[in-house]
Formats: structure tokens, C-alpha cells, sequence
């Protein structure tokens, strides 16, 4: 049965100069069967030149929400951005 | 605030909803209905045009027609991946559709007769589809929505591949004219039903505009499709066969006649043309791949037990 078969999580390059992207997952026996099913299912139509399946298993997330206090941190710290700096207009290529 | 209101709020705001959020259980129930309901829609509409690619005219056409069911057999898996997002098992979502306790689009339990079907069902079904699916790529649900988006961009040479065949046929002889009126006939009021009951009768549609699964009401979106279609079926030089339809310059829009809801509820009930055979066919090619299955999944373990790699 399928479920038995472990669900991997399939990323793409779209062309080369790109990161991977996740595109979505899929079941399958083994790595080999998922990245010869990933060209199946996610890049029918030249969406890639690279997949990479990763065992969904095998991801370590950040936490179970994702709007939590764990990326407060950078909430608060606006002096990070170019924007935060006021530098008069006449000051050339700055 | 509570855990509900601030999912509210955020729905109402135009916030997508991730996996792992927090989520109202009825949220997560109507969309792992509607999403499997999708994909079962897409594995069992592979049956009704695959009949025919064994018999389409040219290898031209047969490239396209093998094309397009497999793009069908792509949509269920990325809809199948998606419910699975929210906690459904893959192989549960299988089995509700092989014992007949889920439901996919009544539209398919309608026989193929002719090859203009196939034209015609690129046109006009896939062409519905389109209208019910464009809203969904902005639906709450981020893995669905995304899903969508893929969809919606495939359907697009669905859509354009069935109206140019059937372009092809109307410049043929008088009898393939014929083979696509009459296929349009068959297949025009089975389309309007695709939009599900108007929207005095429909039991989800409230709660579901609220949550933001769904965008527009089941008669928006009929009234959007018959719009589109009257000056495409013009252009072929088919007749849309609804005596009722007209232009209303008053409103901006095409009045037409109500599709037979009496027949679409015994569809849906499961007393359509080929209810019982779509589902035995589709119970029948699960269970012959089991061996397949069984064996792959043998082969994959011996291997990490011999080398230990997955």
C-alpha cells in the first residue's frame, strides 16, 4: 500500500542560477523512485533542470506555529535596514 | 482572543493558512472533503477521455490526448499531497473512493459516445473547470491555493487543445458539424451542473465564503461560464442548446434556462450513466497494482537492509 511507501518532499531548480524550491511531496519507495517520480509529477513542462526528495521525515522545522515568538528577535530591530539611515539626497551613491 | 477569532481574523484579513497552524476543526474537515472530492474528480476524469486515445484519428492528436490524462493523473496527486498537508492518509482518501463513501465531479459519470467528446469536454467541461478553479488559486489554504495555481495553468491547454479540435471538425464535413452539435448537446447542461446547486440550495456555500475556501457562489460562477461560452460556441458555429438563453442588456448578462436538477441530484446519488463503472474500474486498477506495489516496496527495503541507504 502506498502509505507504507514514505512520503518525500520534492524541490526544484527551475533553471540553473536558482535556489531549490520546494514544489510540493510525494510517496515512494526508495530516493530513486521519488526523484524519477518528482520529474513525473512537478516538471512536465520544463519546470526544472535539478530535484532534490528529501524524507518528509527527515525535516526538522522551526515550530509548530509559524507566526510565534521565535522570530520576535528581528521584530525590533529596524536599524538592520538601509531604510532606517536618513542621508540628505545630495549625497551621491549611498 | 481566542484561538478561533484570531483565525478568523486573519482569514478575513487575506492571510494564508499553513499546515501547522492552528485550525478551526471544521475548517480542516470541509477542506479535506472538498480538496479529496478534487482530486478524485481529476483521477477519475483520466477514464472518460481515455477511452479514446487508442482511437484518436492522428498521432498528433493521440500525443495530446496521452498528454492531457497524464496532466489529470498529475492534478489528483498534487490535490492527494495537499489533503495530506492537513492529517489525511493517502491510502484512506483511496479507499472512501473505491467503496463509493466520497464523491468526485457527477460530470464524469456521463459516457464519451463520440470523438468530438473529447473536444467538447476540453472545451466545455475543462472550461468550467477553469471558472470554478481561477478563484481557488486565492483560497486560504496555502498548500490548496498553490496547488491550484499549478492547475489552472495546465487546464489552459486543456481548454485550447478541445477547442481547437473541435475548430478542426467544424471545418470538416457536414457529418463531423453534425458529431460536434451533437456532442455539444449532450454535454452543454451536464457542464451548467458542474457548478453545483444554485446557491439557494447549497448547504456549504456560506460557511465556506466565510473561511475563504470558496470565492465566488455557485451561480456566479454559472453565470460567468455561460458568458464566456456564447461567443466561443458562435465562433465554432454551434448552437447552445437552451432555448431560454439570451442577452440581457439590461443586467450584462446572458439569461438561460435551469439545467435538470432532479437528474443532476440522481447523479450525485449515484444513478448516472456510468457511476457503477467508473468506480469498479478505478477499484479494479488499484487493486491489480497492489503486486506493484508490494514488490517496490520489498525491493526498496531489501536494499537498506543489504546497503543501508533509503
Amino acid at each position: 500500500m502506498s502509505s507504507s511507501w514514505p512520503l518525500w518532499e520534492v524541490f526544484v531548480r527551475g533553471k540553473r542560477g536558482l535556489n531549490h524550491v520546494h514544489v510540493g511531496s510525494l510517496h515512494a519507495p526508495d530516493a530513486e523512485m521519488a526523484v524519477r517520480n518528482a520529474r513525473d509529477v512537478y516538471t512536465r513542462r520544463n519546470e526544472g533542470v535539478s530535484i532534490w526528495v528529501v524524507p518528509a521525515a527527515s525535516i526538522t522545522a522551526s515550530s509548530p506555529d509559524e507566526k510565534d515568538p521565535f522570530f520576535e528577535p528581528s521584530g525590533d530591530k529596524v536599524y538592520r535596514h538601509p531604510t532606517f539611515y536618513e542621508i540628505p539626497e545630495d549625497v551621491p551613491h549611498l | 482572543m481566542d484561538l478561533e477569532a484570531q483565525f478568523e481574523r486573519a482569514v478575513e484579513a487575506e492571510q494564508r493558512v499553513e499546515p501547522r497552524d492552528w485550525m478551526p476543526d471544521g475548517y480542516r474537515r470541509t477542506l479535506v472533503r472538498q480538496i479529496a472530492q478534487h482530486a478524485h474528480s481529476e483521477i477519475i476524469g483520466m477514464q472518460p477521455e481515455g477511452n479514446w486515445i487508442s482511437r484518436a484519428p492522428s498521432l498528433r492528436r493521440k500525443a495530446i490526448l496521452l498528454a492531457k490524462v497524464q496532466d489529470e493523473a498529475g492534478h489528483g496527486l498534487y490535490l492527494y499531497a495537499a489533503t495530506e498537508t492537513l492529517g489525511a492518509d493517502r491510502d484512506d482518501l483511496t479507499g472512501m473512493l473505491i467503496s463509493g463513501r466520497q464523491k468526485y465531479s457527477s460530470i464524469f459519470n456521463y459516457p464519451t459516445l463520440s470523438y468530438a467528446d473529447v473536444g467538447v469536454i476540453g472545451w466545455l467541461v475543462d472550461g468550467a473547470a477553469i471558472c470554478n478553479q481561477v478563484p481557488l488559486c486565492r483560497t486560504s489554504y496555502g498548500p490548496y491555493a498553490r496547488a491550484m495555481i499549478r492547475i489552472c495553468k495546465e487546464e489552459s491547454f486543456h481548454q485550447r487543445q478541445g477547442y481547437e479540435l473541435l475548430m478542426t471538425m467544424m471545418s470538416g464535413t457536414d457529418a463531423q458539424r453534425a458529431m460536434v452539435q451533437e456532442s455539444v448537446d449532450r454535454w452543454w447542461w451536464p457542464s451548467l451542473m458542474m457548478f453545483g446547486p444554485p446557491d439557494a440550495e447549497s448547504s456549504n456555500t456560506e460557511q465556506s465564503m466565510k473561511w475563504r475556501i470558496k470565492r465566488n457562489t455557485n451561480d456566479e460562477l454559472r453565470q460567468k461560464f455561460v458568458d464566456m461560452s456564447v461567443p466561443q460556441a458562435q465562433k465554432l458555429g454551434v448552437t447552445l442548446p437552451d432555448p431560454e438563453l439570451k442577452w440581457n442588456a439590461e443586467r450584462g448578462h446572458h439569461d438561460f434556462g435551469q439545467p435538470d436538477w432532479e437528474e443532476f441530484w440522481q447523479v450525485v446519488g449515484g444513478n448516472g450513466p456510468t457511476n457503477a463503472q467508473r468506480v469498479a474500474h478505478r477499484r479494479k486498477a488499484h487493486e491489480d497494482g497492489e503486486w506493484v506495489r508490494a514488490a517496490a516496496a520489498a525491493h526498496a527495503s531489501r536494499r537498506v537492509a543489504r546497503e543501508g541507504v533509503a
